[in-house]
């Protein structure tokens, strides 16, 4: 076998291809087909190359499975076992549906990237040309500076999903139908489920509990909006109601995290009052005797609406927020849990700190204003700056717009008055014009011509390019230092061969053309010398290396 | 900036000014000039805090011996901490200017809870049992008991600081409450004995008001306080609620039940001692005739308790001989207690004057006014002979003391009103016994008599007028102060009517009509879509907002509330709502929004800030007038009728007004802030109501804005959204409503200036 270390989810015995018996593997990265009786594969395909794959219409006598590869070929397997063959193939089909997927997305996001990349960017196709067309260096040792150079802002801008938060009013947007015949009915949606669950983990506890085994699930559904767990300001219907835990544990975890108490110190109503009155001093109503008999049923339905409200509101917003800041809140759990108040003093002042110098700030009366802003983080910007606009084109100035523009700077033109006193003498003027026109005093020293009044247009570019790609290079071998690893070790070694290779090929036939020109002008000093810098870094890293190993 | 404030040089630590904080630089000045008191009205976000601290530190420096003493009291703790922040900043300006160093004490004063670093005590959660445990370790006869035998636990950090913490001045610095904490840390000392013994030399002391308005703590904690302090009463738009709470007492069948037991316990304990230790009782009561009440053992460690009344009104005489040994005293104290549940036992409201209880007491069982006004004087020195350890078991007895020499030494200005149940539940028997003050300047007078200067100040004091009359002196200077604003960053908008033109009003007799309910509800739903981020609505009572949040539930409002803006709402309980408050901001942050529903006199409305999205907006749901059934409040009223001549109506309107501008201002804490203010509630428009709310929100007040329907408010609140999104910058402001130090002394701008105070 070619590599024994690799993992096979499924194997197919009496497979044909090419009218040869033999043996279909599906391995984690790849199909591989062996003939029988030999033991090495003759068809082997990289998921990734798979653009699709193709089966054989039910009714048909030969039960076969097309693969079409990016390239165009083509692989037919025929299922030969008479008695399996259907539930032989459509075991690979399943397989291949859920494998093919998720390395088609990788490889054509690739691919796609680069393209795109090279599209956008006319600086990187020319580098790309220069450096692998030109083969300096090859194209996967081109990209693979490039694309983790840029992993970490496409993670942000495209790669990574913004999650999507969950409307507050979603138990609203499930409005009850009457069906006619005194019944209610609910529409479901997957989101709507889906939200449920997020903001609800205990509701999805129940479902996985129960779902299959014990209810379908429209019996769930049916019960959970029957169960005073939905409908929160009844109180206390029935104790069979599987829901009763959930309400239960949710008490609990709104009490836990009453408990835990708030970390912002400013909002903190328990010690807000420095001395508050001992018990029986003061005018305010005696706290009534708080027993529950005492309190009428309807003002305890609706404390249990407030109390509802306020939980909900504070699980809606923690299902936005799960995710995104998982570790951070974990950090934050953690140090929160084990111990009370010696814990929480040793990470409470930093807090406290920034909000009382928060409290204090008065931004206008500070000299400068330091504006700290956080950046947006936006899926579509133009939804965000245009809004959801129609397509068609808009003029937001009109030709009145325009006319009473010109008015206005007419007349400002008209106002316009020089303010004579504050205007320099006309001697001094134009002795600092004389001084700063060619050949006055401040332009002795900057006696050169520039260099695209002496150079031509043609020549220019080709410096250019000659620039991004000796940077390019001198990128790659500067990134190796300091050399850690043998890795890096090999690469430095490449990255000077490129160099070389470049200063070669590329900068020698230039300077040869600029010399056949132009005799004076040194234009390719500079990259001469940062070439140079270079190879002393080489020089030096190699007596070292040399030292150290003599 | 230095300024220049009427001849005395200010230190101001910001390159910029307002216009109004120059102004009230110079009211306060000349009120500490005269050496008088002051009342000053300035809308918070425009720097209160600094420019009395600026000024006042000036004057300091300029004048030691005229001002020795800055005493600053505040609300609530985060009001504490933040007021030392700002005097920090403004100390580290003074040393960067004159390159001096900072010889200034400063510090901040605040409950044990908040101080102690004693590793068990300090994990107690309550303040009670903070003081408690905390008098449990430092009584003097603990640490008496613990030089005879050491493995009496003690607290190090008050040993360490009883043994060293006196000699060594705690240098000068800035110290908050952390600083102290840390302080106390690094030199093993009790911080907050160290606080209590470093504000008697301190130049600055930052505490809450109640340890200057409290006799209880006042008598023990700022006792020796010079007279040339200035004190200020930062948020004292309240100040009056303060002083009668600290003077009055209810007293339940409950309280009774375990004052018995508190007697029972002190008589076991008195026959216990006379079988092993009679000579202890002896010597007390030898003490007692002479009089040297506190000679010897008036440690401050024992302070817990001392006496309720005022220090001028405590005698200064021998305890009378009827309660001068121990167990006369406890058949005092059980026969008092036997007559108040005799009282207690009605079935009607009683409403009686002191000098009548007194006198019905002395018909009844024959006690006399003289051993009641010593009671808890003698009380004290019992507890502290029979070294009880745990005061806190006590409280029952120790407030029936206190309610006893109460009503014996204060003949006016006090109501009692026995309650035999409550007004809602007339078939529960739950009878209470309230001694209600009904005078604040009776607990404020000492302030007043005593130190030089007071000021009083708040953003919300208006009408101006009231407060000397209620409390009941004379200012040198009343004024208030405007914002000047570049941009009216505050739309006050009064919403009369639905879209059905039925009024809105939360009225008693219509507050629960279904229309009105409908139309707030329809308001809120309107402004949830249109106000970005943040909404703050207040309503008039808790039991309000509950049945207007169900039957909104009800009728489906919430549920379309909930598609804009996530809904939380505050309850009962401090711990439930300080976490709703801390999931409201963070919606607010993470921009996905959220209203919380509060209530005007609630915790949320007295002291959270709802600074800018926080707070884009805030509704007035109706006016929050003071629950007007209650007997204390009656008998309050009649009593400013009587005394002061301030009619009913007048005092309830500026009541729910100065409430209703609490709230709303609660949403502006600056002037780059800006915010709506929407009061929900035709009976704004009054020209009654209208004038007391404070000059700064009047004045944006227009006549177009009285009496709007839903959707003419929706259309108003838009324009100025829009309007307020537009990017603001400190040029805008420049010369408008912020000044350089050129711009603020040419001299047009100082005409200008002038007429910012309002003089009352």
């Amino acid at each position: 076998m070619a590599s024994l270390s690799e993992e096979v989810l499924l194997v197919v015995k009496r497979v044909r291809q090419r009218k040869q018996d033999g043996t279909l593997y599906l391995m984690a990265e790849r199909i591989a087909w062996g003939p029988e009786g030999k033991d090495r594969f003759s068809v082997s395909h990289l998921y990734a190359d798979i653009r699709c794959q193709k089966i054989s219409p039910d009714g048909k006598a030969k039960i076969q499975l097309q693969l079409v590869l990016h390239t165009g070929e083509s692989t037919t397997f025929h299922f030969a076992n008479e008695s399996t063959a259907l539930k032989d193939r459509d075991a690979i089909k399943e397989l291949l549906q859920q494998l093919l997927p998720k390395f088609k997305k990788k490889a054509n996001k690739e691919l796609e990237e680069k393209n795109r990349m090279l599209q956008e960017d006319p600086v990187l196709f020319q580098l790309y040309k220069d450096l692998v067309v030109s083969q300096v260096i090859s194209a996967e040792e081109f990209w693979a500076n490039r694309m983790s150079l840029n992993s970490v802002e496409h993670s942000l801008a495209n790669n990574k999903q913004q999650e999507v938060g969950i409307s507050a009013a979603f138990l609203a947007d499930i409005r009850p139908q009457t069906d006619g015949c005194n019944g209610l009915r609910y529409n479901l949606t997957s989101d709507i489920i889906e939200s449920i669950f997020r903001t609800y983990p205990t509701v999805k506890q129940k479902y996985a509990e129960n779902v299959p085994h014990n209810m379908t699930e429209k019996e769930f559904w049916t019960r959970f909006f029957q169960s005073h767990y939905f409908h929160r300001d009844r109180i206390n219907t029935g104790q069979q109601d599987i829901f009763s835990e959930c309400a239960k544990q949710d008490e609990k975890g709104q009490k836990s995290m009453v408990n835990q108490g708030v970390k912002n110190p400013m909002v903190d109503l328990l010690s807000l009052e420095d001395k508050t009155l001992d018990e029986g001093y003061g005018t305010a109503k005696v706290p009534t005797s708080s027993n529950p008999s005492n309190k009428s049923l309807r003002e305890n339905s609706n404390s249990a609406i407030i109390k509802r409200f306020n939980h909900h509101s504070a699980m809606v917003l923690a299902a936005g927020l799960r995710r995104a800041d998982a570790p951070s809140d974990q950090a934050s759990e953690t140090s929160s849990t084990d111990g009370n108040s010696r814990d929480s003093d040793f990470f409470q002042p930093p807090l406290k700190k920034v909000k009382l110098q928060e409290a204090i700030e008065y931004d206008d009366l500070q000299g400068e204003t330091v504006r700290k802003t956080i950046a947006l983080n936006l899926k579509k910007s133009d939804r965000y700056s245009h809004g959801p606009t129609p397509l068609q084109s808009q003029h937001y100035s009109t030709s009145q717009d325009i006319i009473n523009s010109i008015s206005i700077i007419q007349q400002e033109m008209r106002n316009y008055k020089p303010r004579l006193t504050q205007v320099m003498s006309s001697s001094a003027a134009s002795s600092a014009i004389t001084a700063l026109s060619p050949g006055g005093v401040l332009m002795l020293a900057g006696g050169q011509q520039t260099i695209n009044q002496l150079v031509p247009t043609d020549v220019q570019g080709e410096l250019k390019h000659l620039y991004t790609a000796a940077g390019e290079l001198l990128r790659h071998f500067w990134s190796c230092f300091p050399v850690s690893t043998p890795f890096l070790e090999e690469k430095v070694v490449k990255m000077k061969s490129n160099l070389d290779r470049f200063q070669l090929t590329k900068l020698r036939p230039f300077q040869e053309k600029i010399q056949r020109q132009y005799l004076s002008t040194n234009l390719t000093g500079h990259l001469e010398e940062m070439l140079q810098a270079a190879y002393n870094k080489f020089q030096a890293w190699q007596t070292r290396r040399m030292m150290r190993k003599t | 900036m230095k300024l220049n404030i009427d001849g005395l040089l200010v230190y101001f630590p910001y390159d910029y000014i307002y216009p109004e904080q120059y102004s009230y630089m110079l009211e306060l000045k000349r009120t500490l000039d005269a050496k008088g008191h002051g009342v000053l009205e300035m809308p918070s976000g425009t720097g209160k805090t600094i420019s009395l601290l600026s000024l006042i530190v000036a004057y300091q420096k300029a004048y030691p011996l005229e001002v020795t003493k800055l005493v600053y009291c505040s609300r609530t703790v985060p009001e504490i901490e933040k007021v030392v922040e700002e005097l920090r900043k403004l100390m580290d300006y003074y040393t960067k200017q004159t390159g001096a160093k900072n010889d200034f004490l400063a510090l901040a004063l605040s409950s044990r809870k908040n101080l102690c670093i004693h590793p068990e005590v300090s994990s107690l959660r309550f303040g009670k049992e903070v003081d408690g445990k905390c008098h449990s370790l430092t009584a003097s006869y603990i640490r008496a008991q613990h030089h005879g035998n050491p493995s009496q636990p003690v607290c190090q950090f008050y040993e360490e600081f009883d043994s060293v913490g006196r000699q060594v001045p705690i240098p000068p610095g800035i110290y908050n409450l952390d600083d102290l904490k840390d302080f106390g840390r690094r030199k093993g000392w009790c911080p907050y004995f160290l606080a209590r013994y470093a504000i008697l030399h301190a130049n600055i002391v930052v505490y809450s008001y109640h340890y200057l308005l409290d006799p209880k703590i006042a008598d023990v904690v700022s006792k020796e306080l010079a007279k040339k302090s200035v004190v200020v009463f930062d948020e004292a738009h309240n100040i009056d609620n303060v002083c009668i709470d600290s003077m009055s007492v209810n007293i339940t069948r409950r309280t009774l039940d375990r004052c018995q037991t508190n007697v029972e316990t002190l008589q076991n304990t008195i026959s216990k001692i006379k079988e092993t230790d009679a000579a202890k009782l002896r010597e007390e009561y030898r003490r007692l005739v002479e009089g040297l009440k506190e000679a010897n053992v008036a440690r401050e460690t024992d302070i817990y308790l001392s006496n309720p009344v005022l220090p001028d009104e405590i005698l200064q005489e021998a305890v009378p001989g009827s309660i001068r040994t121990a167990e006369h005293f406890v058949g005092f104290m059980k026969r008092f207690l036997e007559y108040l549940k005799a009282r207690l036992r009605i079935h009607h409201v009683v409403q009686e004057s002191a000098p009548q209880f007194l006198k019905d007491i002395f018909e009844k069982v024959c006690i006399d006014r003289k051993p009641l006004r010593f009671c808890a004087e003698r009380l004290r020195s019992l507890l502290r002979t029979l070294e009880i350890a745990d005061i806190a078991d006590f409280s029952a007895i120790t407030l029936i003391s206190h309610f006893a020499t109460l009503v014996s030494t204060y003949s006016k200005g006090f109501t009692i009103i026995i309650e035999p149940f409550e007004d809602k539940t007339p078939t529960i028997a739950n009878p209470v016994l309230h001694f209600s003050c009904m005078d604040p300047s009776i607990a404020i007078k000492p302030v007043f008599g005593r130190f030089q200067s007071v000021i009083i100040t708040s953003g919300t004091l208006s009408p101006l007028d009231i407060y000397p009359r209620i409390l009941d002196f004379r200012p040198v200077t009343v004024a208030s102060f405007t914002m000047t604003l570049a941009r009216t960053c505050l739309c006050p908008l009064i919403v009369g009517r639905g879209n059905d033109q039925v009024a809105m009003t939360s009225k008693f007799e219509t507050r629960e009509d279904f229309a009105v309910v409908r139309n707030y509800g329809n308001l809120l739903l309107e402004m949830s879509a249109i106000v970005p981020d943040g909404i703050v609505a207040f309503f008039t009572s808790y039991i309000y907002m509950e049945n207007i949040v169900a039957s909104w539930y009800e009728q489906g409002i919430l549920e379309n509330i909930q598609r804009n803006k996530l809904i939380f709402i505050e309850t009962q309980d401090a711990a439930e709502t300080s976490m709703a408050l801390e999931k409201y901001q963070e919606a607010c942050e993470n921009g996905r929004g959220a209203i919380l529903l509060s209530v005007a006199r609630g915790k949320v409305s007295e002291g959270i800030d709802f600074v800018h999205h926080f707070g884009r907006a805030v509704i007035m749901f109706g006016v929050p007038y003071v629950y007007t059934q209650s007997r204390i409040l009656k008998a309050r009223l009649e009593y400013l009728r009587e005394q002061f001549q301030i009619r009913e109506n007048d005092f309830l309107t500026f009541d729910a007004m100065r409430h209703a501008a609490q709230c709303v201002g609660r949403v502006i804490r600056g002037k780059t802030d800006y915010g709506l203010m929407i009061f929900a509630d035709k009976r704004y428009a009054r020209a009654d109501k209208r004038g007391k709310l404070p000059r700064w929100i009047q004045e944006h007040l227009t006549d177009g804005s009285l009496n709007l329907t839903i959707d003419e408010t929706v259309q108003l609140a838009k324009h100025f959204l829009r309007q307020m999104a537009q990017p603001f910058r400190q040029e805008d402001q420049l010369g408008l409503s912020l000044l350089t130090l050129e711009q603020l002394q040419s001299e047009d701008m100082l005409q200008k200036i002038a007429q910012i105070a309002h003089q009352a």
